[in-house]
């Protein structure tokens, strides 16, 4: 017991030079916490609070019905399902078609893999933009799907190139043993593929069904492209839909909306941030 | 004798193994065909045309380009742009490299307040340009109010032309966070071998920052700084909800400037000329960005380059 008395001066030492970090990420993370915060506190205040001077953060008294008025307003319940629809069509369709491809670059032998995988490496730079208009006329002109879910979700069925990538750079650390192993027992290469590989994965599948999932649930742009029909709205077309809407221009609302909008994402990253920041740091992905 | 079947055996297989890989890539390489490929093409072929949905295209050969070059919302809009992605993303770089820095200390709860940094990056789009909106509000929000608490008179920043493009830097620099976890794993990785090193040659502090940590994690920087640039590009969904543009076009994004012709005054030949020229711009930044690297990033055991 006797080294404690220096320990404990020293850690006191390491303590107060810690502090001014620490008062600084205090001080950035309320910053950074502040408008998550404001808007949480205003979905629960009164109507007309957006218009009142000082704004204050605490409501007088919390004003749950908000949320459920949300509802009322605009058909909201149809946005989420429909959000929801889109969003799980396009994470399976990713899944298994990423999942697919990367099968082929990281475990098969052929002419022209390297350079076709440069070639998929190289698509990831080449900006929405640059096909947004052909890639309209394809889907509106071509295929007759303008207010359909179609645009929305099969390409993710085509093997997206960022999640082609995170898992074959993850099949790679596969051992290839166990296919040997497999094949050895008779298994093809789609059964090991399947029954072999894809179990192993798992957490890289995690990942990239956590990034899909965010980037279509968020996606703006291509909904307001290809849908027009109310009735097909995605939550992220409705709750600006809100705002454009009478009655809905109130802060309590709009706030409302938005909380119950961001919310699925949050609770995502929370129950699965390992995933997350694993991901974001193979690949160095934006979320 | 034994040679000749020997050899045609793994011939077959092979041939069998590559035909096989084949199926595997096939999603991806019809979808790259169809979705990239022929839209990058026909969008090229596009920009030589006037063109308007279910009228047949007119070719006028380069008229959309020097169209361009005499329109004074194009210059407009990538001036927005290109201020807008010369302070944001050099901005964004330096307050996550702080942010990753302090939060690298190993100080409890680094954690929690990695969370508290990433998680608006998860908000980025539209939810952001709601709260945003109201957050700028001059008279009722509470950036303004807060700044009077600091006597300080806030600009009305959505309305006003010289304010409206720093309210959109400030919004971008909340959704910093995951360039701050991509950092944090770079200062991760900078092996304790050369910091304890430099201690023993007297570098501490400031100095050890620039001549050890900032060398090792500067190919991260270049990248982040690459996805960064290609990102600011492709600025909409917030200039679209919170502005559209205005005021004054202050806030006109290119992507906005493009999304309009094509789809507001369905100038399809023109807007794919504005889509190609974006593909340029991005392309030479991206160059620029990689060939003045040699400058400025150090590649551990490739010695230069």
């Amino acid at each position: 017991m006797m080294p404690l008395t220096r320990s404990s001066s020293t850690s006191l030492l390491r303590i107060l030079r810690t502090l001014p970090t620490y008062a600084l990420l205090i001080v950035l993370g309320t910053v950074f916490l502040l408008p998550f915060l404001w808007a949480l506190t205003s979905s629960l205040r009164e109507q007309g609070a957006g218009m009142i001077f000082p704004p204050r953060f605490l409501p007088n008294e919390f004003h749950f019905e908000n949320y459920p008025r949300v509802f009322e307003l605009i058909p909201f319940a149809r946005f989420l399902g429909n959000s929801v629809v889109i969003t799980g069509i396009a994470l399976a369709g990713e899944i298994l078609s990423a999942s697919f491809v990367a099968f082929g670059f990281a475990r098969m032998r052929f002419p022209g893999r390297n350079l076709l995988f440069v070639l998929l490496l190289s698509t990831m730079m080449i900006p929405y933009p640059v096909t947004m208009i052909p890639s309209f006329l394809l889907w509106v002109r071509g295929l007759n799907m303008f207010n359909t879910i179609g645009p929305l979700t099969l390409p993710a069925f085509f093997g997206p190139a960022f999640s082609v990538f995170l898992l074959r750079q993850f099949f790679m650390t596969i051992n290839t043993e166990l296919d040997e192993a497999a094949k050895v027992d008779g298994a093809n290469e789609f059964r090991v593929y399947w029954q072999i590989i894809l179990p192993l994965a798992k957490p890289a599948i995690a990942t990239i069904a956590i990034f899909s999932f965010i980037a279509n649930w968020n996606d703006f742009l291509t909904p307001l492209l290809y849908l027009s029909d109310r009735n097909l709205f995605t939550a992220a077309l409705g709750i600006n839909y809100l705002r454009n809407f009478r009655g809905g221009g109130e802060l309590s609302y709009q706030m409302a909306a938005t909380v119950m909008f961001v919310l699925p994402c949050i609770v995502i990253y929370f129950a699965a941030q390992h995933f997350v920041i694993e991901g974001i740091v193979t690949t160095g992905l934006k979320g | 004798m034994a040679t000749a079947p020997a050899r045609t055996r793994p011939g077959h297989l092979a041939r069998r193994e590559a035909l096989i890989g084949y199926v595997f890539i096939s999603p991806w390489l019809i979808g790259f065909l169809v979705f990239l490929a022929g839209p990058i093409l026909a969008s090229l072929g596009l920009s030589f045309t006037q063109y308007k949905p279910g009228q047949i295209p007119i070719w006028v050969g380069l008229a959309n380009y020097v169209r361009m070059f005499g329109d004074e919302l194009f210059y407009l809009s990538l001036s927005v742009t290109t201020k807008y992605t010369l302070i944001s993303v050099p901005l964004g770089l330096a307050i996550a490299l702080g942010l990753a820095l302090l939060l690298n200390q190993k100080v409890p709860g680094q954690r929690f307040f990695r969370t508290v940094f990433y998680v608006p990056s998860l908000i980025s789009g539209v939810a952001m340009a709601i709260v945003f909106a109201w957050i700028f509000n001059s008279r009722f929000g509470i950036l303004n109010y807060l700044l009077s608490f600091l006597k300080l008179d806030g600009p009305n920043w959505l309305s006003d032309p010289d304010f409206t493009l720093s309210a959109f830097v400030l919004m971008s620099l909340w959704g910093v966070g995951s360039t701050v976890v991509i950092f944090i794993a770079a200062l991760q990785g900078v092996p304790v071998a050369l910091y304890e090193a430099a201690s023993l040659d007297g570098a501490v502090g400031w100095r050890r920052f620039i001549h050890i940590t900032l060398p090792m994690i500067s190919p991260v920087v270049l990248f982040a700084a690459i996805t960064g640039v290609i990102g600011t590009f492709q600025t909409f969904a917030v200039s679209y909800i919170m502005t559209s543009g205005g005021p004054a076009n202050a806030s006109l994004f290119y992507l906005l400037y493009l999304y309009k012709n094509a789809f507001n005054w369905f100038e399809m030949g023109y807007a794919s000329a504005l889509a190609w020229f974006l593909f340029l711009i991005i392309l030479i930044c991206t160059g620029l960005l990689l060939r003045t690297s040699d400058l400025w990033v150090h590649y551990e055991g490739l010695g230069k380059k």
